[in-house]
């Protein structure tokens, strides 16, 4: 029971901590310091949902291990992250269709656990579709702009809408736990919000004067552990402090 | 035109206003030099931000846990703020930040050149907090008063959210000083290499330097480069002692007749090479702005290609 | 090659209701939407605000210093506009 909803925080936090640890990548490196300050606010809001995840993991766990135990010390197969996150940033049309995709899908599914029988859940929620509401926005204007702005730019956007869209689907997959979780009344059932998040992402795309592909292979396997080629170089940074000088204090 | 005398005339007025401690504004008249002055250390200020993001920039993906991770996004997120405040301080004198950046990537202005020295290891993150921010500050709180009203409100600013950078940085050498002694040594080699290009950067020594005398009259400066360097070692010291790190001077000894520490000869060969180009990252730090910025420019034209068509369309209704 | 540079937008917060909007101080951006998305991020990331204005920086005017003896120096000598001007009994406590 303890085990089923730890690993199911993890499943809601891995995404956050991924995506986190991508967009930390960019500090200093954006197309304007306005942009560089506001994927910055982004990304420390994940971070901050990835603490509140973890804590309330680890305590559920009980076995001593910390919030940084959890984010930093297991191994690439026990990630349990969408791929879509892990995707690099090729340039900024993928980092913003990136986050569109994924800030989407976070909303409808912030908005839905908020009713969790579990109150930390619920609270955790109810703090983070604020944020997430932002993050939309804000991606959305982007992904409009980029869309709707010069030939190179809407070729940009487009050609990055049609490289992710092989990893959304995953977002809507359901595990055995998330089965176990959600019939406990304290998780989300994402497989009802899928239409939704299509309607609202084609939507989008129509007003960007992006197409919508057409494609209907899909990419799985994150929610599993087993990843794209991209999360193991991520992890090697992510985790490399951890791993190179074990059991200190920081 | 003016005539010479006049031009004399308002430059007496106006050292006279700045001698009252009147604020200096946009739109009033100032003498050439002035503006010249004001642009050069402001945009080098705002440049010194920018490309200060870089070597700790380096560390966040690398931070050893989450809550070091989110305290270096925001503090290396609060240099990019700063950069931005010195670059509007510098717009209200008629220069634009495109302009100023072309300065930066042609070489042409210069920026702290303690950021062309490299982050090797995540006590870095804690040296620089605690030395070069230290430095900074003592460099910064007097220019909240400076003459020139837009930049002494961007300092209020800085200096405001500047107050927990060094204070992350000692903290991190407190932990890693009180730790394992895998991390002091990490804490004292970082120590070790900071410590004299910390001392460098409050700039060279006075007889060098060539814009003091001018700059204390506009309160740009209120205190030599020596008088800071003194100040900050002396404070800093202690702070060593405190948590048991060594600075690294055979030299430095407390001199109870001055009150201050005496310290050994500063490299000031080294300074001048980082200076002029040839420090160890100067660059990848130029690389790194530069390709920033092209890689940057089809989104910025994307941006205002679609804010004009968007314009255009409301026009039509 | 870039055709234009994004303009510079004034930044104007109000801290809590009840005081005024106060100019924060000016960022880029490339439309009004960006520059509130912008303000909010560079501006009030410290909690230091509830309400954002901003305004292209081309589109105010300013007043000229040049001009600040006729403008402003005739109010100086009309010190009837203050109350201090007013000889009251000293009994009369608060007016």
């Amino acid at each position: 029971m303890k085990e089923n909803l730890y690993k199911y925080i993890l499943g809601i936090a891995d995404n956050s901590l991924i995506l986190g640890q991508r967009l930390g990548e960019l500090c200093g490196h954006g197309p304007s310091l306005e942009t560089d300050i506001a994927c910055t606010n982004i990304s420390l809001d994940l971070f901050g949902q990835v603490r509140s995840y973890y804590q309330y993991a680890a305590k559920i766990i009980g076995d001593g291990r910390s919030e940084d135990d959890i984010a930093m010390l297991r191994k690439e197969r026990e990630y349990v992250n969408v791929l879509l996150v892990e995707q690099p940033n090729r340039d900024f049309a993928y980092t913003m269709a990136r986050q569109f995709l994924f800030d989407v899908y976070h909303l409808l599914f912030l908005n839905e656990l908020q009713k969790s029988k579990d109150v930390t859940l619920s609270a955790i929620a109810a703090k983070s579709i604020k944020e997430v509401s932002y993050h939309q926005r804000f991606s959305s204007d982007w992904v409009k702009r980029l869309g709707d702005g010069t030939e190179e730019s809407h070729q940009k956007m487009q050609s990055a809408i049609d490289g992710l869209w092989t990893y959304t689907d995953e977002l809507f997959h359901q595990t055995d736990i998330d089965k176990i979780i959600v019939s406990e009344a304290i998780g989300v059932d994402v497989t009802q919000l899928k239409e939704t998040y299509y309607n609202l992402v084609s939507e989008l795309l129509q007003e960007a004067s992006l197409s919508t592909p057409e494609s209907k292979w899909f990419q799985k396997g994150g929610k599993q552990g087993i990843h794209t080629e991209h999360l193991g170089y991520l992890l090697s940074d992510l985790q490399y402090m951890q791993r190179t000088y074990p059991n200190m204090e920081w | 035109m003016m005539s010479e005398e006049q031009i004399k005339n308002l430059e007496i007025q106006f050292e006279e206003r700045i001698a009252r401690d009147e604020k200096i504004e946009p739109k009033d008249w100032m003498p050439e030099k002035y503006r010249k002055t004001h642009l050069r250390q402001m945009s080098q200020h705002a440049h010194s931000e920018i490309i200060g993001m870089l070597p700790e920039g380096n560390w966040i993906t690398r931070a050893p846990s989450l809550r070091r991770k989110v305290a270096l996004l925001a503090k290396v997120q609060d240099e990019a703020g700063h950069g931005l405040y010195l670059y509007s301080a510098c717009e209200t004198l008629g220069t634009s930040r495109d302009e100023l950046y072309e300065q930066l990537h042609s070489g042409k202005a210069k920026y702290s050149s303690i950021f062309n020295y490299p982050t090797v290891s995540w006590a870095d993150m804690g040296a620089i907090g605690w030395l070069v921010d230290g430095a900074a500050i003592i460099n910064q709180v007097p220019l909240c008063n400076t003459s020139y009203g837009p930049y002494a409100r961007a300092m209020v600013r800085v200096c405001k959210e500047e107050s927990f950078h060094q204070r992350q940085g000692y903290e991190i050498m407190i932990k890693l000083a009180n730790g394992t002694p895998e991390q002091k040594e990490m804490a004292q080699d970082a120590l070790n290499r900071w410590w004299w290009p910390s001392l460098m950067m409050l700039g060279p020594t006075d007889a060098e330097s060539i814009h003091t005398a001018q700059s204390m009259k506009w309160k740009l400066k209120r205190k030599s480069n020596d008088d800071l360097r003194q100040q900050f070692i002396d404070q800093t010291v202690p702070q060593a002692e405190l948590i048991g790190l060594t600075i690294p001077d055979a030299d430095l000894k407390w001199n109870e007749e001055r009150g201050s520490y005496d310290f050994g000869e500063i490299d000031w060969n080294e300074f001048w090479q980082v200076v002029k180009g040839y420090g160890p990252c100067n660059k990848e730090r130029m690389n790194a702005r530069v390709g920033a910025w092209e890689r940057g420019e089809w989104v910025r034209d994307a941006a205002m290609a679609h804010a004009e068509k968007k314009q255009k369309q409301k026009q039509a209704v | 090659m870039s055709t234009k540079n994004w303009p510079l937008w004034e930044v104007f917060v109000r801290s809590k209701n009840g005081l005024e909007h106060r100019h924060f101080g000016s960022l880029h951006a490339a439309d009004a939407e960006m520059a509130l998305e912008n303000a909010r991020d560079v501006y009030t990331r410290r909690n230091e605000g509830i309400s954002i204005w901003v305004v292209e920086s081309k589109d105010i005017t300013a007043s000229n210093p040049e001009n600040n003896g006729e403008l402003f120096e005739p109010a100086q000598d009309k010190i009837y506009r203050h109350p201090t001007f007013y000889d009251l009994p000293d009994e009369v406590k608060h007016m």
